[in-house]
């Protein structure tokens, strides 16, 4: 990431949309073109502003799914009921709009392409963003670092990156977790994440992996205290959580 | 005013004089920490108060639970823009924590079991305006919310209001904790909108 003064960085900067692609009926990826963009790390995230006629303010965040490319950076946005913010962005939002943007912001839930640990990198849904800006980034800088991705989701259509993700990546193995509906054709019965999923997808404590889970609050919770109780240091299992949380 | 998003109405304007610029209200109580949830027993669970010439005090769960308490009935506000009106709480007011210390510090560091820091004017936490909280909605506080303990501090940003507490470090220098040293503002009033550094 290019340093900038703080102030410069955290000021809004006017962004329009560039392009986008559909990653599932309700999920869309946004390319934004932000001219002056600093750059960022993969897990980072940007505050975005909506403002209408009347002034009228809707802020969030959101994280970013990729590398910067340029002044070009990309949000995939999942349409939530009754979103006013992503019901727009994932709707009647179009190739040209304006809208604000800030950042990039946080600086625990990032990967950094000369961390030498291995790394597990656990979705949940749409959890997947910030982890995919990660496996994208390490794709980017050519680098080897073992990776491992388990991605859990409801049913196949649900899927972020479906075709990429495909593609074959050296040093990159994928498990999928199906909670409500499989594949065509995959044996067995959907279920939720759990010790063994973990124990066998993920690393043994003893490799000293980096753990980013990110999804929402009830995955997160369950994924983490797994962890820890497999062995694994607090300290390297990092977590970003979204939504409602349990109680 | 900003850039307008051409076509972007927003949802219908409450205008609740309560809800601080860019929050909306949250009906559930989100989570949100930087790592696993840590379970901290409450019969090893001690809270430290320590000030800049070494003095030092400390409780049990149970010597905490016998000082007098209050029952708090505050907004909350995280700066992830969520706001939640109302919330019920019982806990122990910072004065009656640290009113007996002679101490010069104008800062406090607060530290959690696991690890988490964040800096806070000692002021700040004074005249009924903070509390070491270990009730929720008149329960026992969840441990992915904070419990046994944590600091509940509303007028601020809710990150201010550090989770799983141990301790109150006095101090007469301000540092940055947590997520202040990763970007976030040192004082976090939600009605100035102070999100991060330079806000």
């Amino acid at each position: 990431m290019a340093r900038t003064a703080v102030s410069g960085r955290l000021a809004w900067r006017v962004a329009r949309l560039a392009e986008f692609r559909d990653e599932t009926p309700t999920a869309r990826t946004l390319v934004f073109e932000l001219p002056g963009w600093p750059g960022h790390l993969a897990g980072q995230h940007v505050d975005v502003r909506l403002t209408a006629a009347d002034g009228y303010r809707a802020q969030r965040s959101y994280s970013l799914a990729a590398p910067a490319d340029g002044d070009r950076i990309e949000l995939t946005v999942q349409r939530v009921h009754d979103g006013e913010v992503s019901e727009h962005l994932a709707g009647p939002y179009a190739v040209g709009d304006p809208i604000e943007i800030r950042g990039p912001i946080g600086g625990w839930f990032v990967w950094r392409p000369k961390d030498p640990e291995p790394v597990l990198l656990v979705a949940g849904g749409s959890g997947i963003v910030p982890l995919m800006a990660m496996v994208r980034a390490r794709r980017a800088a050519g680098v080897r670092t073992p990776f491992r991705l388990i991605y859990s989701l409801r049913t196949p259509a649900e899927q972020y990156y479906a075709d990429e993700l495909r593609t074959p990546m050296p040093g990159l193995d994928i498990t999928y977790v199906y909670t409500r509906e499989l594949p065509e054709g995959r044996p067995g019965i959907p279920r939720r994440i759990d010790v063994a999923t973990l124990n066998t997808a993920g690393w043994p404590a003893e490799f000293g992996a980096t753990c980013f889970v990110c999804g929402p609050t009830g995955f997160v919770e369950t994924v983490a205290d797994i962890l820890v109780a497999l062995g694994h240091d607090p300290h390297r299992v990092r977590t970003e959580r979204f939504g409602p949380s349990r109680d | 005013m900003g850039v307008v998003t051409p076509g972007f109405r927003g949802r219908a304007r409450g205008d609740d004089p309560r809800l601080p610029p860019g929050q909306y209200l949250a009906q559930d109580f989100p989570v949100l920490s930087a790592g696993p949830t840590p379970r901290i027993r409450t019969d090893t669970w001690k809270f430290q108060v320590t000030t800049e010439t070494g003095q030092r005090l400390q409780w049990t769960w149970a010597e905490f639970l016998a000082l007098p308490s209050e029952r708090p009935v505050v907004d909350i506000h995280c700066v992830t823009q969520w706001s939640k009106l109302d919330t019920r709480w019982r806990g122990v007011a910072v004065d009656v924590l640290v009113g007996g210390l002679d101490t010069m510090a104008d800062y406090v560091m607060v530290h959690s079991y696991d690890g988490y820091s964040t800096n806070l004017p000692l002021a700040d936490l004074l005249d009924g305006q903070a509390w070491i909280a270990y009730e929720y909605g008149g329960k026992p506080l969840a441990p992915d919310h904070g419990g046994p303990a944590r600091l509940l501090v509303p007028h601020l940003y809710f990150w201010k209001s550090a989770k799983w507490v141990r301790g109150l470090e006095l101090k007469t220098r301000d540092e940055p904790g947590f997520w202040e040293a990763a970007g976030y503002h040192d004082y976090g009033d939600p009605w100035r909108e102070q999100r991060y550094q330079g806000d």
